[in-house]
């Protein structure tokens, strides 16, 4: 049971408020000593976990020169202009259509988007100018629901597309874990069985984004701006 | 040896821009926090560029020394010193589409990639283990040359724009990496093991809606704490999914595998541990409240767990 110790040392940590980096490794260190190993070795643990893991920060850092260079000439304003075209448009939509695209490109292997490359730079700004073209100047809480649902839209769609393609990650996983205890399982089956729940999270998010949109029509004593 | 680009390169080269903004950090006289916060990317670019070769436990205290910069509050960021909300419109209006395209770039040279690679098996020059990574690689590269044309843009501007949006993030951007090391110390204390067994000695698992149950919202849990459901699925399904689905009330191990993961990403879609798709997007964002994805992702993970449940249930026994 002691072993434990770490998850209580990030709930209490994270129940207090401190330095997110500083309750993480703290876990680590209780966690290992606890476990029996020195300080040095869960220094090198962490060194090659950390090492290891550097693909999750690869896509951000590639991404923001090129993005931070486009918003400065404008990509936010071109992306909310093009939308505005788009009469049929609204916020949940954009997103909606977003999230139906990224499970379907996924599911074929192909992994396009991300926060970093297409939500900040395209998808919010759409769906905030999809909003703005049909509801006149948003809020700033209403602006805030719109991102944190954008970035909703791109995980529910990168989570429950990706199943579905025998040949990355999750299903070669399985396949390899039931290998080792030398259980026969099918690919091609795992695969299959990943359809239904991908289907579920399209209504799930269908649902949320309509709901968003029902937001924001609801709002009180907003009007539409009148079209010069 | 055939000389390859693999993902190693693109590592570099994200070495390589972190050490340009500890650099730009450097040489700013008025910048808050200039040389806790310069360290702190200098540290990081290190890491980057010779993660490979330097000893792991080297690697761990130079993260230590990252950790003690960021609680001591030694990394902040300069007050924004952006351009308008005016100018920019000014440019979107001068440049039309081609500000737009540079952007579409980098999907479409990943989808190029990936249907050369699913004709030819393999791209000339590229890795074929880590054909995405590098092709989105190679597609920020080719957007941000299409882009610095385009736009008519110094050499300097992508770096100073780029070191603007990763002070946004802050040390918030490793966090990710951090947890991930953490989940790795779990699995490697055996945090699982203790977890699984509780759940399987607590529960009436002889009725198979209490193990489906058991296992599914275990999943979930479990990746809820390791921030990743890659690392719970081997856990929860040796100590619950395996015995008690399967083998003592004869479920498919397939169906009941594929709507575990799923399951364990409902809890993805609800932690703070999986800071790369939570809390880092928020920042991204700058929205002023950290976990405002996950409280829009609550009500979609739950109902997609409750499916799984039914699911599973309806379809594990049977098929």
């Amino acid at each position: 049971m002691i072993k434990l110790v770490g998850i209580l040392v990030v709930a209490v940590g994270f129940a207090l408020r401190l330095n997110t980096l500083l309750v993480v490794m703290a876990a680590g260190l209780a966690t290992g000593l606890a476990a029996g190993f020195s300080f040095n070795e869960i220094m090198a643990a962490f060194g090659q976990y950390f090492v290891d893991n550097r693909y999750m920060t690869l896509p951000v850092v590639l991404m923001v020169p090129v993005i931070g260079l486009l918003e400065r000439y404008g990509l936010q304003e071109r992306a909310e202009t093009l939308i505005r075209r788009a009469a049929a448009a609204t916020a949940g939509r954009v997103l909606l259509l977003y999230t139906a695209v990224r499970q379907v490109s996924i599911s074929f292997g192909v992994n396009i988007g991300g926060h970093a490359g297409a939500v900040r730079p395209l998808i919010a700004p759409m769906a905030e100018g999809a909003a703005r073209a049909k509801h006149g100047e948003l809020t700033e809480a209403e602006t805030q629901g719109i991102r944190a649902h954008a970035a909703a839209a791109e995980n529910v769609g990168n989570f429950f597309g990706e199943d579905i393609f025998i040949a990355v990650g999750a299903v070669l996983l399985m396949k390899g874990f039931f290998e080792a205890l030398k259980i026969e399982v099918s690919v091609w089956k795992m695969a299959l069985w990943g359809i239904p729940t991908a289907l579920v999270a399209f209504a799930a998010m269908a649902w949320r984004a309509r709901a968003l949109d029902r937001r924001l029509a609801r709002r009180p004593g907003k009007v539409k701006e009148p079209r010069p | 040896m055939k000389l390859q680009l693999g993902i190693e390169h693109f590592y570099w080269l994200v070495g390589l821009i972190l050490a340009l903004v500890a650099i730009r950090i450097g040489r700013d006289r008025d910048h808050p926090r200039r040389w806790g916060s310069a360290l702190f990317w200098g540290l990081l670019a290190t890491v980057f560029i010779g993660g490979k070769w330097l000893p792991p436990v080297a690697v761990g205290y130079a993260v230590l020394g990252m950790v003690v910069l960021a609680a001591t509050k030694q990394v902040a960021r300069p007050p924004t010193n952006s351009t308008s909300k005016e100018e920019r419109a000014a440019h979107a209006i001068r440049l039309g589409n081609a500000v737009f395209w540079p952007a579409l770039l980098i999907p479409i040279t990943v989808v190029a990639v990936a249907l050369w690679v699913a004709k030819w098996h393999s791209f000339p020059g590229i890795d074929p283990k880590q054909t995405t990574l590098v092709s989105l690689g190679l597609g920020a590269l080719i957007g941000l040359g299409v882009a610095l044309r385009n736009t008519g843009a110094r050499i300097g501007e992508p770096i100073q724009e780029g070191s603007r949006l990763l002070e946004v993030i802050g040390w918030s951007l490793v966090l990710p990496q951090f947890l991930a090391a953490l989940g790795g110390i779990f699995a490697k204390a055996g945090v699982g093991q203790v977890v699984a067994d509780g759940v399987a000695r607590a529960l009436p698992t002889q009725y198979p809606l209490v193990a489906v149950m058991a296992y599914c919202v275990g999943m979930a849990l479990f990746t809820i704490i390791m921030g990743n459901a890659f690392a719970a699925f081997p856990v929860i399904t040796l100590g619950i999914g395996l015995p008690l689905i399967v083998q003592q009330h004869h479920g498919d191990p397939a169906i009941m595998a594929a709507i575990g993961m799923l399951s364990g990403y409902c809890g993805t879609l609800l932690t703070p541990m999986a800071a790369n798709f939570n809390l880092v997007p928020a920042l991204l964002l700058e929205l002023p409240d950290k976990h405002a994805v996950i409280k829009a992702q609550a009500p979609i993970a739950v109902v997609i767990l409750a499916a799984n449940i039914v699911l599973m249930y309806a379809c594990v026994f049977r098929f």
